[in-house]
């Protein structure tokens, strides 16, 4: 199941504006922790993996950055990528 | 023979006896002869994989040699946490009892973060099962238990003080040469086995690499003897008050030694850090300024986790460490490399008796590189969690230990090291795929669950896993059908439940119905399980072709896909 990106808020300004209240009086670094939380609790919500990971995709796209590798060889650039000989 | 120069009452001894001994030198006969010496397999490497592997060939009674480069058991406890199923191998290889009664068993962890405890969780919730979660365990007893028990099988022949400097593989062998005391000599093997660890001599030998990521951060292991009224539990802290900004990890051994992981940063100075001076106040930080203790022994790591990109190098084949490396968090290093031993010992000693194809060795390559695989990720993403690598990591990171103070679902997200269990062989080619519908998680390529029986007219309790055959079994809920009797090198057990209309004839009773439960089994189905307990295949109604085809295409299956 893809995300559906149709108009479902209920109350879409409402929402909007609950959203930013939520972060009234907080310092950037405040703001980001709550949106994390924000994130983990919406993405339990969803629980579906297939439509997560859409939302993954779809918000990393239209902020016009290139799809995430998820290779585990291809994160060297967050840690090293190293081998390992008799040697060291 | 040179095995009896070790000293055998300071195997059963205390960590320091055993960590005391010095085995002597003893010349080998091979050295005195002119041709090399012809041996069907050779070990590299005594710890806990290659000596685990070594007694499963020998009860198969296939001859090997094993050879050490030390004189030493190990030195500090070094792997402590010894998995459910790693004792269920051992209790095939007649060492679990020693194993469990000297280690600490536990079944619950408990996480805080800061000064508060989040959750806590146990890792096996259900009754029926002979052995526990985890045991805690030094490494230098483990191995004591496995040379003790090496020693009573004729048919290795251990050599310590024996290091291989030269490798040369060819296509039916390899030739070894093997550095002692008084000189090198030459020993001809079919088989090489690398379990030489994780720096692993004879990878570089055979000029092959590791790959994979190295973490940018520090630990420091420290063993503690105290005595101290914490429980049996494996603890866990995020940025915890004693160790602000860092996690640490506690975890009970026997003989009031604790063993105390503290994350230090990737800036720490390892050579500083490793000064007891250093250690103490940390250590003191945790237990309170009045603590009572004495440090046993201390390391600092960098965690790693990477693996060869095949382990089988024709006749050469690597397990263990040496084939594959994780970061400690969820014990998967030495439980993953005897879980390698158990899937190698088997289809090699099939090999060696011509019931095989070579190519079986090749699913070993493939299943356990799965598994490798499998250990790999779960470990990467643990220390990722541990050790967040980025600001945005760190604080989705705390986001969810925030979360998971109330919400259960975000307890789930928190990873402080999922727990090893073994890997289910999903895609070996030596499942039969399921025909027929069935339920749970004993689907083909999982390791059978254990289960509490008894035998008809007998009170005792006999475990499920202990009832099986060396070779394959199959597991029969009612009677066993007359064609499977013929069928070689199988071990049939019929199970019923207690006042079944067979149960008089049973070779097992399912006294609390948890096999049944447990492998969704009704009247007429039965289970075909490897010699590694593996399930390979199931039926509702087995039929002599299908599981005369599914034992063949578990022992001659090409290393096509997985």
């Amino acid at each position: 199941m893809l995300l559906s990106t149709r108009p479902n808020l209920q109350a879409c300004d409402d929402f909007y504006e609950a959203l930013i209240a939520t972060h009234q009086g907080l310092e950037t670094a405040q703001s980001h922790a709550l949106n994390a939380r924000l994130v983990l609790l919406l993405a339990n919500h969803i629980g579906h993996q297939g439509t997560l990971l859409h939302a993954l995709e779809l918000a990393r796209t239209s902020a016009g950055f290139a799809p995430a590798v998820a290779e585990l060889a291809e994160r060297g650039a967050v840690t090293p990528v190293a081998p390992v000989h008799a040697a060291a | 023979m040179p095995n009896t120069a070790i000293p055998l009452e300071a195997l059963r001894g205390s960590g320091a006896d055993i960590q005391a001994i010095q085995i002597p030198y003893v010349r080998h006969p091979d050295q005195d002869v002119a041709e090399p010496v012809q041996h069907p397999v050779v070990i590299v490497g005594a710890g806990p994989v290659g000596l685990s592997l070594a007694i499963d060939l020998a009860q198969r009674g296939q001859p090997v040699v094993v050879l050490d480069n030390d004189c030493k058991l190990s030195t500090g406890s070094r792997a402590i946490c010894f998995s459910k199923r790693t004792l269920e191998i051992w209790d095939r290889l007649g060492v679990g009892q020693p194993m469990v009664d000297k280690g600490v068993s536990w079944n619950l962890g408990k996480v805080f973060a800061q000064d508060q405890s989040l959750y806590q969780f146990d890792l096996l919730p259900e009754d029926g099962h002979e052995r526990p979660a985890f045991i805690n365990l030094q490494q230098y007893y483990v191995e004591a238990y496995l040379v003790e028990r090496a020693l009573q099988l004729p048919l290795i022949d251990l050599r310590w003080h024996s290091k291989v400097t030269a490798l040369t593989p060819r296509a039916d062998g390899a030739s070894v040469t093997v550095e002692t005391p008084d000189g090198d000599y030459r020993i001809e093997a079919q088989w090489v086995l690398a379990c030489d660890g994780s720096r692993s001599p004879l990878r570089g030998l055979l000029g092959q690499e590791s790959h994979g990521r190295i973490f940018r951060d520090r630990f420091l292991i420290a063993d503690v003897k105290m005595h101290a009224d914490f429980p049996t539990e494996r603890w866990f802290w995020f940025d915890p008050p004693f160790h602000p900004g860092q996690s640490v990890l506690l975890h009970r051994q026997p003989d009031d030694v604790w063993r105390v992981d503290f994350q230090l940063g990737w800036d720490a100075d390892p050579e500083e850090e490793k000064r007891p001076e250093n250690i103490v106040p940390r250590i003191r930080a945790l237990l309170g300024k009045d603590a009572d203790f004495e440090l046993e022994w201390a390391s600092v790591y960098t965690f790693a986790c990477l693996r060869m990109d095949r382990f089988v190098h024709g006749r050469v084949v690597f397990a263990g460490d040496s084939a594959h490396g994780v970061s400690p968090f969820g014990a998967r290093g030495a439980n993953s490399g005897v879980q390698d031993a158990e899937n190698l010992a088997w289809k090699l000693d099939r090999v060696l008796r011509a019931q095989a194809d070579e190519a079986l060795i090749d699913t070993y390559g493939a299943e356990r590189e799965y598994a490798a695989d499998e250990n790999i990720r779960n470990s990467t993403r643990a220390t990722d969690f541990i050790t967040p690598k980025s600001e945005i990591s760190r604080l989705f990171r705390d986001a969810a230990l925030a979360l998971a103070r109330e919400h259960e679902f975000a307890r789930r997200i928190v990873n402080s090291g999922r727990l090893s269990v073994p890997a289910t062989l999903h895609y070996s080619p030596l499942n039969t795929p399921d025909g027929e519908v069935f339920d749970g998680t004993q689907l083909p390529g999982a390791v059978l669950s254990d289960a509490p029986m008894r035998r008809p007219g007998d009170a005792a309790t006999i475990w499920l896993l202990r009832a099986l055959g060396s070779d394959f079994t199959l597991l029969h809920f009612g009677p066993t059908p007359a064609w499977a009797i013929e069928l070689a090198g199988v071990t049939n057990l019929s199970i019923a439940s207690e006042g079944e209309a067979h149960a008089a004839h049973a070779d097992l009773l399912d006294v609390q119905g948890l096999a049944a439960k447990r492998l969704d089994a009704r009247a007429g189905t039965s289970y075909l399980l490897r010699p590694d307990q593996h399930v390979c295949a199931r039926w509702r109604r087995p039929d002599e072709a299908g599981v005369r085809a599914a034992l063949q295409r578990a022992c001659s299956a090409t290393a096509s896909a997985v």
